[in-house]
């Protein structure tokens, strides 16, 4: 039996946003050096909305892309191979400033996939990390930029993050017991 | 997502879900050739063995760039410069090749059932790149995922295959992957070369080629196998062409969508006329593009899958 806990409602995912936001944009003075790029499934929707909001604080678009790490992971041999997203990076990264935005961060596998991943495409002059769940357990030394909620959680749990944008009825974080 | 499976054998065995996979993983591959950078290290320091004990440049050159561009090391190996001409059976030629680490074996035979028969005496994945007039498995994902690229479905499209059914492996992987996505399938061609059996895997044989292609969304061609045919199986090429071969009259006559596809190799000016297999109606290229991306998918994909046994089957 599964018992699930809602941890961030609609209200609160909308203010951790607008808090990354602001963070971001304290953050890196230079705004047009700025592009996002989501890593699916969650933070590529999560990218296209700071983007919006970005762009509300520093009255310019901010360029977004989609890039998939399925590919760069480390553990493909030792489970059944993952969804394959299209990756869709419709910029140069050279000399940009990447946030990388993501979900949940766990292990840090992902965001390593993830910087790896974009190697391929170019060098970008940073490369900053924005997830909205922290939820501890690294196994690789990587550390959030900026982080919408840090929720400590016990390892056979799992958080997931639910959005109109894929089909969800409401914007609800949840944290699902064993 | 639904993939289990160690080794890529044949289309009967796969579900409509499990051939939907192929094709949306093929897609994410599909762009990763467009990238300055075309080489993602899924199977970084994996070993790929080509083993094509009958020729074929496409297919070949084609899994060869697949395991390539994922980072895979790759041995080629054909007949002529075997041991298997100086009498070694498959089995020990897959056995040496397996002693030598290889983590997938991709097999062409002449016989039916090679490659199952490589499944169950080795370790390694291995997956079937035609063998003789059984299955080419990779042929009819590749098949059907630039049919869906092209036509946004599979389910309810009127699909023909034209020419030599009986001898041909693709035409058996395509029918049954097309009739597991719900496509309308006709089979056309000689009466010698169509038998009325084809019925029972779920499609409609017809003798009369212009009433077999007015209604086609997707018309595939396939080439006579003179190297399968014990004897003749028609009176002459000559006729072939006549009666079967398509041509610009005959294409004037079907729907004005309806999409050429060929597996390769063509005989310009005998299934089709040389002018048509370059028009703007034709995919043929388009094939080959997608081909890569497929076998990129088919690889990433067995490379996870386990063994299963009956019991644990999803």
């Amino acid at each position: 039996m599964l018992e699930s806990t809602i941890i961030l409602d609609a209200a609160a995912i909308q203010r951790a946003l607008t808090r990354i936001a602001h963070e971001i944009a304290e953050r890196n003075e230079h705004s047009t050096e700025v592009v996002l790029v989501g890593i699916p499934v969650g933070g590529d929707h999560l990218a296209v909305r700071l983007a919006k909001i970005l762009s509300g604080i520093w009255n310019h678009t901010v360029p977004v892309g989609i890039l998939d790490v399925t590919m760069h992971r480390d553990d493909l041999d030792s489970r059944a191979a993952p969804t394959v997203h299209p990756t869709d990076i419709p910029f140069d990264v050279n000399n940009t400033t990447v946030v990388l935005v993501d979900d949940v961060l766990f292990s840090g596998r992902t965001t390593r996939a993830a910087m790896d991943a974009l190697n391929d495409f170019g060098r970008p002059r940073k490369i900053q990390l924005a997830v909205l769940i922290d939820r501890g357990h690294r196994d690789l030394p990587i550390k959030a930029d900026f982080v919408g909620k840090n929720v400590p959680t016990a390892l056979d749990e799992k958080i997931s993050l639910l959005l109109t944008e894929s089909g969800a009825a409401q914007d609800e974080v949840i944290l699902k017991k064993k | 997502m639904s993939w289990h499976r160690k080794h890529l054998l044949d289309i009967e065995s796969l579900t409509a879900e499990e051939i939907l996979t192929v094709l949306d993983t093929a897609r994410g591959f599909k762009a990763v050739g467009k990238r300055a950078i075309k080489k993602v290290p899924a199977l970084r320091g994996k070993t790929v063995v080509n083993l094509f004990v009958e020729p074929s440049t496409r297919t070949r050159t084609s899994f060869e760039l697949a395991a390539i561009r994922l980072s895979a090391d790759v041995i080629n190996f054909t007949t002529e410069a075997s041991s298997l001409k100086k009498g070694e059976t498959l089995k020990d030629t897959a056995r040496n090749l397996e002693a030598l680490n290889a983590d997938f074996i991709i097999i062409r035979h002449s016989a039916s059932g090679a490659p199952h028969f490589l499944s169950r005496v080795l370790d390694a994945h291995v997956i079937n790149a035609g063998d003789g007039a059984h299955e080419h498995p990779t042929q009819a994902l590749l098949d059907t995922f630039t049919i869906r690229e092209k036509k946004g479905k599979i389910a309810g499209l009127n699909v023909t295959i034209l020419g030599d059914i009986l001898y041909s492996r693709v035409a058996r992987s395509d029918i049954w992957a097309l009739t597991k996505l719900g496509a309308n399938v006709t089979l056309c061609g000689p009466s010698t070369l169509v038998p009325k059996t084809f019925e029972k895997m779920g499609c409609r044989v017809t003798y009369d080629v212009d009433e077999a292609i007015r209604d086609a969304d997707i018309i595939n061609l396939l080439r006579i196998q003179h190297e399968r045919q014990r004897k003749t199986m028609f009176p002459s090429i000559g006729e072939y062409t006549q009666l079967f071969g398509l041509n610009k009259a005959r294409l004037a006559k079907t729907k004005p969508d309806a999409l050429i596809m060929h597996p390769g190799p063509i005989n310009r000016g005998v299934e089709i006329d040389s002018e048509l297999a370059d028009s703007s109606r034709s995919v043929i290229l388009e094939q080959v593009t997608n081909g890569l991306a497929v076998r990129m998918a088919v690889l990433f994909l067995v490379n996870g899958g386990k063994e299963l046994h009956a019991a644990e089957a999803p």
